[in-house]
């Protein structure tokens, strides 16, 4: 079959599967809708975080991002893998006990303040709006390149799909359906990644695969891929760049921020009991790993893919560069989205691909009659044509469509249920209209989850220039405001709320005040950035992207010192953090 | 559940949680980021060692990390009388 009908024929299918699990699984009372009725099996809650979790950046991306930056995309792999050791240590069980809808109701709760509360809902929309906005972008772009359709459209499918089964199903819906998204996205990353390891090594394993030797050689894939690329004037692929500061900052900021995302956190509320949201959480990153470690192994295969395919010959020999007219079939397709482009600066008609940035360099590329680089690669191409690469059947193609497009909405879907429940919960229900009954509350959450998709694929058609800064945007903030918060309401009895107040806005001004210096986001139009954001003017050494770690910091000092100097919590509140710290119920004496 | 024992449950929980933080840190920062380039200078298989911690070795500890806590943490759970049902 075509290739496009095809895909229309998979990714059609996964849609109504998707729908049809939202009809099964419908809410019916804001317990469904928030926590999807404390009934979800601790496994089922482990694909689902998986889901929630991996966007169409982990999908799509990383593994591009991987390939490009060699080592020092370590600091991704384990930043937004550690954090669910701290979820599980820390926060989920107690979270649990707690049981409630919402993290900023823990958080107003624990901080006997309607105030807490408040900004606890303010850093949760910031957080969430800048992540969803990325994801609906992400379905368009998924859309446009597979079904070839505009940005526009796949945006508004996208947003229908995730409106039916989030508005009817919330939470119950959304779980059940990012169970099928999850196996969806992780069969369609997996095969394609075997085929690779297997053409490139002969292993099947990527993850062994990734520490193999090139096939028919006893040379390591590593050590090739870090000769090959040196020789053309890169970085060496298993050094690092960044100094060790930044990069222990930016994993440490990551994953502190990833422990701190509500849509994460959320989601150890559904399961029935405190052990299960213990083994949940290792059910969650058992499902992440199986991507986490396969995307390394992708990165390093597709660089030296693309490095082999393009220098077939010797480094500098007159023919040892690929003629243009013989490029393969893949990279004319796709030069057609702009994802590759090719320019032949020195007229010789064939392609050379090196560093000429690397001033070092230049001189060997003058000798070698090179007259700059001639081919631009998007990261993104490292996935999307992989299939392609590895001769792999249409069917796969399709496949990987279809796995991207369930990033996205899964990861979209879990983001606007928070959203929408911070505002029917948490400001409606929790401090506009206490008096609102059940039904009225849940019908208000439905409404507030359809206003949050439209804000979110507004965002999405028409992107702020914050939505780029997503990262540091989202995981600074996550980091410095609600994570301290939360630990310091179980860990601690005598943190009070003028200390929990005071630390989420320091933690978070401080992050956003840096972020926006450096890099710019809401006020473009007063000027900023004013910093250059250059190592030398960054504050002992660290990236805005790393920064949310010295929030973070300034939030638990600052918690702590309030907290000693004023009164501490009543006593019924004592009595509540005693109570979530035990998994059994406490009888009251 | 006394006070008292529950005092013991938590300090017991708070011990578990502290060797589990430092297996984490090791395992990530230490052997993936600070010692990085003593590491390299060993090779596992195909990899240099500290280049293998920070894309693959530290993943896998996390995952098994989580369940050991866990385990550990339920069977703590039962010992104190803290379980659920």
């Amino acid at each position: 079959m075509e290739l496009k009908a095809l895909t229309y024929l998979i990714v059609g299918a996964s849609f109504a599967l998707y729908i049809a699990i939202a009809f099964w699984s419908r809410a019916r009372s804001t317990g469904d809708f928030y926590i999807a009725g404390k009934t979800v099996s601790p496994v089922a809650n482990g694909m689902a975080t998986a889901a929630d979790w991996m966007s169409a950046a982990s999908f799509i991306s990383m593994a591009g991002l991987i390939a490009f930056l060699g080592y020092d995309a370590s600091v991704y792999l384990m930043g937004w893998t550690g954090g669910y050791v701290l979820l599980a240590l820390f926060l989920a069980p107690y979270l649990r006990k707690f049981g409630r809808f919402t993290v900023p109701e823990f958080i107003g709760e624990r901080y006997y303040s309607k105030a807490a509360r408040i900004v606890a809902v303010v850093c949760l929309i910031f957080i969430s709006f800048t992540y969803v906005a990325g994801q609906m972008r992400g379905v368009g772009i998924v859309f446009s390149r597979f079904l070839e359709v505009d940005v526009t459209v796949g945006l508004v499918v996208g947003m229908g799909v995730v409106l039916i089964y989030a508005v009817l199903g919330g939470m119950k819906g959304i779980t059940y359906t990012q169970v099928a998204q999850y196996c969806v996205l992780i069969f369609a990353y997996t095969v394609p990644a075997v085929f690779i390891a297997i053409q490139v090594t002969g292993n099947p394993v990527p993850q062994l695969a990734f520490g193999g030797d090139i096939a028919g050689s006893d040379v390591s894939l590593l050590a090739k891929l870090d000769e090959t690329v040196t020789a053309l004037g890169f970085g060496s692929y298993t050094a690092g760049t960044k100094s060790t500061i930044d990069v222990f900052c930016i994993t440490l900021a990551l994953m502190v921020g990833t422990a701190g995302l509500p849509h994460v956190i959320v989601r150890f509320f559904t399961v029935p009991k405190v052990r299960d949201a213990r083994t949940s959480a290792g059910y969650a990153l058992l499902f992440i790993a199986i991507l986490y470690t396969t995307a390394p192994a992708v990165g390093a295969m597709a660089r030296y893919n693309l490095m082999n395919t393009i220098q077939p010959g010797e480094i500098g020999a007159p023919h040892g560069n690929l003629l243009a007219e013989e490029r393969p079939n893949w990279m004319r397709r796709w030069e057609a989205t702009g994802l590759v482009a090719f320019e032949d600066r020195n007229d010789d008609g064939r392609i050379q691909y090196y560093n000429d940035q690397n001033a070092s360099f230049a001189e060997v590329a003058a000798r070698y009659g090179w007259e700059g680089n001639e081919l631009t690669v998007d990261q993104d191409i490292m996935v999307l044509a992989n299939p392609e690469i590895a001769d792999l059947p249409n069917w796969v193609i399709a496949l990987v469509a279809a796995g991207g497009i369930a990033a996205a909405l899964s990861t979209a879907a879990g983001l606007l249920l928070v959203i929408s429940a911070a505002a029917s919960h948490d400001l409606i229900k929790g401090i506009f209209l206490p008096g609102i009954s059940e039904k009225g509350e849940l019908r208000a959450g439905r409404i507030a989850a359809v206003f949050a998709i439209l804000i979110a694929g507004y965002l999405g058609f028409d992107p702020p220039g914050w939505v780029a800064q997503v990262v540091a945007f989202a995981f600074g903030l996550a980091a410095a405001s609600l994570f301290p918060a939360i630990l310091l309401g179980i860990f601690s009895k005598r943190v009070n709320k003028q200390g929990a107040i005071a630390g989420m806005l320091v933690g978070l001004l401080f992050t956003y005040g840096y972020i926006e210096w450096f890099k710019g986001l809401f006020l473009k139009w007063a000027g900023a950035p004013w910093g250059e954001n250059v190592p030398a003017e960054w504050l002992f050494g660290i990236s805005p992207e790393g920064i949310g770690v010295v929030g973070m910091l300034l939030n638990f000092a600052v918690a702590t010192g309030i907290s000693y100097v004023t009164a501490p919590p009543p006593q019924g509140i004592q009595a509540l953090v005693d109570r979530i710290r035990v998994p059994r119920a406490i009888e009251e004496h | 559940m006394t006070p008292e024992r529950r005092r013991a449950y938590w300090r017991a929980n708070l011990r578990l949680v502290a060797a589990c933080l430092l297996a984490w840190f090791v395992g990530s920062y230490g052997l993936g980021i600070v010692f990085v380039e003593e590491l390299n200078r060993i090779r596992l298989g195909g990899f240099k060692l500290g280049f293998w911690f920070a894309q693959q070795g530290s993943i896998y500890l996390f995952v098994l990390l989580i369940f050991f806590y866990a385990w550990r943490m339920n069977r703590l759970d039962r010992q104190y009388g803290a379980h659920e049902d």
